[in-house]
């Protein structure tokens, strides 16, 4: 064994050896410090023959580099055993409760408007609004109800004490129909259109709440007729419910803005004290519901609203849009809908990203 | 309105049950709303015989009976209490499974003190046909042993409710609903005859209309020698007690008989309580009457009514007056059947607020081509019941009688409702309707007089199609335009769609509450512009100025129930004077955070969580949330504490969000414990999104790095935060693309005062690195720039 090979055993011993970084370092100042005996090694190149350099010079830098990596080495091991040592220490209960991001939710009102606005939108309709406290005039004259229509009394209408600039008197819109009227007005025909929003009449019970949600159709177009109604609202009401088993009955009915006019029913079944909309009324175990008002819009409101009733004709319904949701997602009580409850808030809301699409499902 | 079965069968013959007048109102759009039949109810009781009756050996007060039950079997025992209870007695047996209709128990087979009871020897109260309880009902010897009672006692008419629209005064008949089932195929209309009365000599007391507007008719006669004594018949009294209606006296049963008989109302006066002629006349202003319902109703010049020398005895078409009513000593009377302008009665019934079952029919248009006929029907009743001689008839005034014509082509009832009946079909229908058809191009549809609502082709529609059943309508999709639908949703709509997702994503609940509040509610907000004039309660009354209070009314019900964090918000509308402003309302009240082991205690909300939701809502909805000044509150004073609010501007007029902290005596006025946090955004402030397309600006990201430099101020603690480093970042806008404050500090080490603010300013560099020197002169503009606000640089 040459002198460098005992060298090298000696000191990749004493490295592989080292407890801490410390006796390392001390190791490697004694071996390739300035003083080290590698380094003293090395400086002896310097008077050496270039034939004995030749042979001994390999052998001083290969001692050299495997010390070094012998070094690099024992130094990894020794830094990752103190990481790990380190890390040991920094153990938590991750069955600790981490801090609560609080949750929010989206009214079942609001959530049910925009699966109207998604279902309604893939059928040509747009969403139209209009004022809450309205005139006489739109909520009823232009509907075809005169002031001395006994439909008038149907509605328990809320009234304002003064009338406004026209003359006409003021009050909180019992439907959303006037919107049909201000939407006539406003564009030309062909009209789509969608007008939901909070209505009032003056009425409460168990059932009936002084304001409630309604959303209003209407279509005015050439050639319309009471087919495609009923083909309007079989669909919207199977994508809404999200079932191809929705079976309807139209009955004649009256309303003074349309004519003819239908109610319309829906079949369902009771299943654990709830009514599941679908199935044909008149089926075992079924029964009908009335659901939406509807009809062929009256040639006097087309007239009322400077259209030609000759050249356009369509269709006009409305359904209260708290009941949707109620039959849709299960809730029981129409008051608690303006309560403010949290709890129900919670329970029957909807999630932020809960957003109705058509390809993500409107009941997203 | 209601009708019998039996009744119908008086203008309806044919081969037809109840199911089938239900099912055939539905179909032709009268709406069902109920049907009672009492033979359901009296199923399982029968007439029976008592053969034998023994006292009970067990009880002194039970007798043990035998009874024929007419069924061919042995005689039942049955243990009966009735002291009339005796061999021979024909009354009625309900038998086990019954159930008694006044208390709902199950009849069963048991034994009564040791003796086995079969049923049960009925009362009338227990029947619910009356109130006596003495005994147990005793039939004639002769009824039938074995008949189900209900059939025997004829309570068993089925009776049926109909809703009917306002439309269709016709049917407020029995009449016309027969009319109607007959042209939908249930059965035939039997013809009306109309009785010829033999007139002596003219009416006692003169008539006259002296309104033709509102009463274009009035016919009548006058009748002497009745009797009013006499007992309504037995026909009569049971239809008119089966629809609801009281009997009252034999004149006033014939009356209301014909009025839901026949759709016409009809007046019978006392003749012995008139004076001089009886005349159809406008009111005179505060003349007043008191009416058959025993109220005083003072009357107004629009009004009319039938008066004579002496008063007010009738408001017309509406209610009789109570002095001239006929009473039990009647003798002598006035027949009215006048015709009276729809409109007016309503206004009038309107203004008076009194309902009535003539005005309900006056108001929707009788038909006014059956007057003298009614008035011939009417007075052969009362001659028949009361007796009495009859003048001949007056008929003072005309009725509007002409006949109206609607152009119609058979081809509409496909093309408007959707169902295509054949022209033959067509006419068929509208023929068993009344109406008159003449063919040709187009059709000539003659209105019979009592169908008021038909005036235009969809009606003619509606009458073929509602016959033919709705049933037969084909869906028809609408026609789709071409390719993906396209967006309908208005900026607007977006806006509030996206308000409302953001503040769920931030943890809000979202509230409906109430658009109306009460005067109390509405008061700290200057009150509201809008007050209902009729509101269902005080509390539901004023059209909210704010959405604070519905959200703080609701913040305490939640605090009452025991929640301890509120995150509540809702968008809706403020209703001013001006017009709706839509409006979204954020309310948080109590914890912010729950205590917990890192962060220790509970922590409440402050109105910097306000701020950040108002910015962090804008954001989300598109607004230029880094332009916007934070600036003074808008709110009326005692909103918002005074301290701690703000509003989020987008220059010094358009305020997009108010928020802060509110004034804890407000959140006191709604009950809500604790400081209460609010946000308001004004959605019709916020600027629209500017249309630029789809693609974005191109991504040129700057070469170097930017640099950070922070400065620490002294400043006066009255100077804003806010202003301070708007004024540092622009000190040097080339290169200063943001300044945030990091720290404030007042205390040790700062003058008294005085506040310590501490700024880091990020720089950007453009080509090359900065030079010191040029760092230098940055630095040197951002203390100018901080001077000038009177903040200086902490050596």
């Amino acid at each position: 064994m040459s002198d460098y090979q005992a060298m090298q055993a000696e000191l990749t011993g004493a490295i592989a050896a080292a407890s801490n970084l410390d006796a390392l370092e001390a190791l490697r100042v004694a071996a390739l410090g300035k003083a080290g005996s590698i380094t003293g090694l090395l400086k002896t190149l310097g008077g050496m023959s270039p034939e004995e350099r030749q042979s001994v010079g390999p052998q001083i830098h290969a001692l050299r580099e495997i010390v070094t990596a012998a070094l690099a080495e024992r130094k990894a091991a020794l830094e990752g055993a103190a990481l790990e040592a380190k890390l040991a220490g920094e153990r938590l209960d991750m069955t600790l409760p981490a801090a609560a991001t609080p949750r929010g939710s989206v009214h079942p009102v609001s959530q049910v408007m925009d699966e109207l606005a998604e279902i309604f939108a893939d059928m040509g309709f747009a969403v139209a609004t209009g004022p809450e406290i309205e005139d006489d005039w739109h909520n009823f004259t232009a509907l075809n109800i005169p002031e001395t229509h006994p439909a008038r009394a149907m509605h328990d209408t809320f009234y304002f004490p003064d009338a406004n600039a026209e003359g006409q008197k003021m009050l909180l819109r019992t439907h959303t129909s006037p919107v049909q009227i201000r939407t006539m007005m406003s564009q030309e025909p062909p009209i789509r259109i969608i007008a939901p929003g909070r209505v009032y009449r003056s009425d409460s019970d168990a059932t009936h709440t002084p304001m409630f949600h309604q959303v209003e159709g209407l279509v005015i177009d050439r050639g319309i007729h009471m087919g495609h109604l009923k083909w309007t609202l079989e669909t919207f009401l199977k994508a809404y419910f999200e079932t191809d088993d929705i079976v309807l009955r139209l009955r004649p009915s009256y309303f003074p803005f349309t004519e003819p006019s239908a109610e319309v029913d829906v079949g369902y079944r009771q299943e654990k004290g709830r009514r599941i909309v679908g199935g044909n009324g008149d089926d075992e175990g079924h029964a009908w519901m009335e659901l939406l008002g509807s009809g062929m819009v009256n040639r006097r409101v087309i007239a009322n609203c400077g259209l030609d009733p000759d050249v356009w004709q369509g269709f006009a319904f409305g359904v209260g849009v708290d009941r949707l949701a109620m039959l849709k997602y299960g809730m029981d009580d129409l008051r608690a809908f303006f309560d403010g409850d949290l709890r129900w808030l919670a329970h029957y809301g909807f999630g932020a990203l809960s957003v109705p699409t058509l390809s993500g499902g409107i009941s997203a | 309105m209601k009708i019998t079965l039996d009744w119908l069968r008086e203008h309806l013959e044919g081969d037809y049950g109840v199911a089938d007048v239900v099912a055939t109102l539905n179909r032709i759009g009268h709406e069902v709303e109920g049907v009672e039949n009492p033979a359901e109810k009296l199923a399982g009781f029968r007439v029976a015989r008592v053969l034998t009756a023994e006292k009970h050996p067990q009880a002194d007060k039970l007798q043990v009976l035998t009874v024929d039950a007419g069924d061919g079997g042995a005689p039942l025992t049955v243990v009966c209490g009735a002291p009339n209870a005796r061999a021979g007695l024909v009354g009625v047996l309900g038998l086990p499974g019954a159930v008694v209709p006044a208390n709902g128990m199950a009849l069963k087979v048991a034994a009564v003190r040791g003796v086995e009871s079969n049923g049960m020897m009925c009362s009338t109260r227990e029947l619910e046909l009356g109130d006596d309880h003495d005994g147990i009902i005793e039939l004639p010897a002769d009824a039938p042993i074995g008949t189900p009672f209900a059939d025997y006692s004829g309570a068993g008419d089925p009776v049926v409710d109909i809703s009917i629209t306002p439309n269709r005064q016709d049917c407020m008949g029995v009449r016309g609903i027969a009319r109607d089932l007959a042209a939908a195929g249930l059965g035939t209309l039997k013809p009306l005859t109309i009785p010829a009365i033999d007139g002596q000599g003219p009416m006692a007391t003169e008539i006259r209309t002296d309104d033709p507007e509102a009463c274009p008719a009035f016919y009548g006669r006058t009748i002497a020698g009745v009797d009013n004594k006499v007992a309504t018949p037995e026909w009569m009294r049971r239809r008119l007690e089966a629809i609801g209606q009281r009997s009252i006296s034999a004149l006033v049963d014939i009356s209301n008989y014909v009025m839901f008989d026949l759709g016409r109302p009809s007046h019978i006066y006392d003749r012995a309580r008139l004076t001089g002629a009886l005349v159809a006349r406008r009111a005179k202003q505060g003349e007043s009457v008191t009416a058959l319902n025993g109220k005083d109703y003072t009357l107004t010049d629009t009004m009319t009514v039938i008066a004579d020398d002496s008063g007010v005895h009738d408001i017309a078409g509406i209610m009789g007056g109570e002095h001239s009513g006929c009473s039990e000593t009647t003798t002598d009377v006035l027949l009215e059947i006048a015709y009276f302008t729809p409109e007016r009665i309503a206004l009038t019934g309107q203004e008076l607020a009194l309902t009535s079952d003539a005005r309900s029919r006056f108001e929707r248009g009788v038909d006014p081509a059956f007057l003298g006929d009614a008035t011939e029907i009417v007075t052969r009743l009362i001659l028949d019941i009361c007796g009495g001689t009859p003048s001949v008839m007056t008929k003072a005034g005309t009725p509007p009688t002409e006949t109206k014509t609607v152009d119609y082509d058979p081809s509409l009832s496909a093309s408007l409702g959707g169902i295509a009946i054949e022209p033959a079909t067509q006419r068929a229908i509208l023929e068993s309707l009344g109406f008159g058809v003449t063919e040709g191009s187009p059709w000539r549809i003659a209105v019979p007089s009592w169908r008021r609502d038909v005036d235009a082709a969809p009606d003619i529609v509606e009458e073929v199609t509602r016959i033919t059943g709705f049933d037969a309508v084909e869906s028809v999709a609408l026609p789709r335009t071409d390719g993906v639908a396209k967006p309908t949703a208005t900026a607007e709509q977006l806006l509030e769609r996206r308000l409302r997702r953001a503040a769920a994503a931030a943890g809000y609940h979202e509230a409906v509450t109430w658009s109306f509040v009460s005067d109390r509610e509405a008061a700290p907000f200057g009150g509201g512009a809008w007050s209902l004039a009729n509101p269902i309660s005080e509390d539901l009354k004023v059209m909210r100025p704010s959405l604070l209070p519905g959200l703080l009314a609701a913040a305490a019900r939640n605090q009452n129930r025991g929640a301890d964090s509120i995150r509540l918000f809702e968008i809706g509308r403020r209703y001013l004077a001006d017009a709706e402003h839509p409006t979204l309302c954020i309310v948080m009240a109590g914890n912010k955070t729950e205590r917990g082991w890192q962060a220790g205690k509970a922590a409440a909300f402050d109105a910097y969580d306000a701020k950040a939701a108002a910015l962090a809502l804008l954001d989300g909805a598109g607004a230029p949330a880094d332009r916007l000044q934070v600036m003074e509150p808008v709110a009326e004073a005692g909103i918002w504490h005074p301290g701690q609010a703000a509003t989020l501007r987008l220059g010094p007029k358009a305020v997009l969000a108010e928020f802060g902290a509110l004034h804890p005596s407000l959140a006191r006025h709604y009950d809500v414990d604790g400081a209460v946090m609010a946000v308001q955004i004004f959605l019709g402030a916020i600027p629209a999104k500017r249309a630029s397309g789809p693609a974005r600006s191109a991504f040129t990201p700057p070469a170097l790095q930017p640099v950070r430099r922070d400065f620490a101020f002294l400043a006066p603690d009255t100077l804003a935060a806010g202003d301070l480093v708007r004024a540092v970042k622009g000190a040097d806008k080339a290169v200063i693309v943001d300044a945030r404050l990091f720290d404030r500090f007042a205390g040790q080490g700062v003058p008294e005062g005085q506040v310590s603010l501490a700024v880091e300013v990020v720089l950007q560099p453009a080509e090359k690195s900065f030079a010191e020197a040029e760092l230098k002169a940055i630095a040197d503009k951002v203390v100018a720039a901080a001077a000038k606000v009177g903040a200086v640089l902490r050596g």
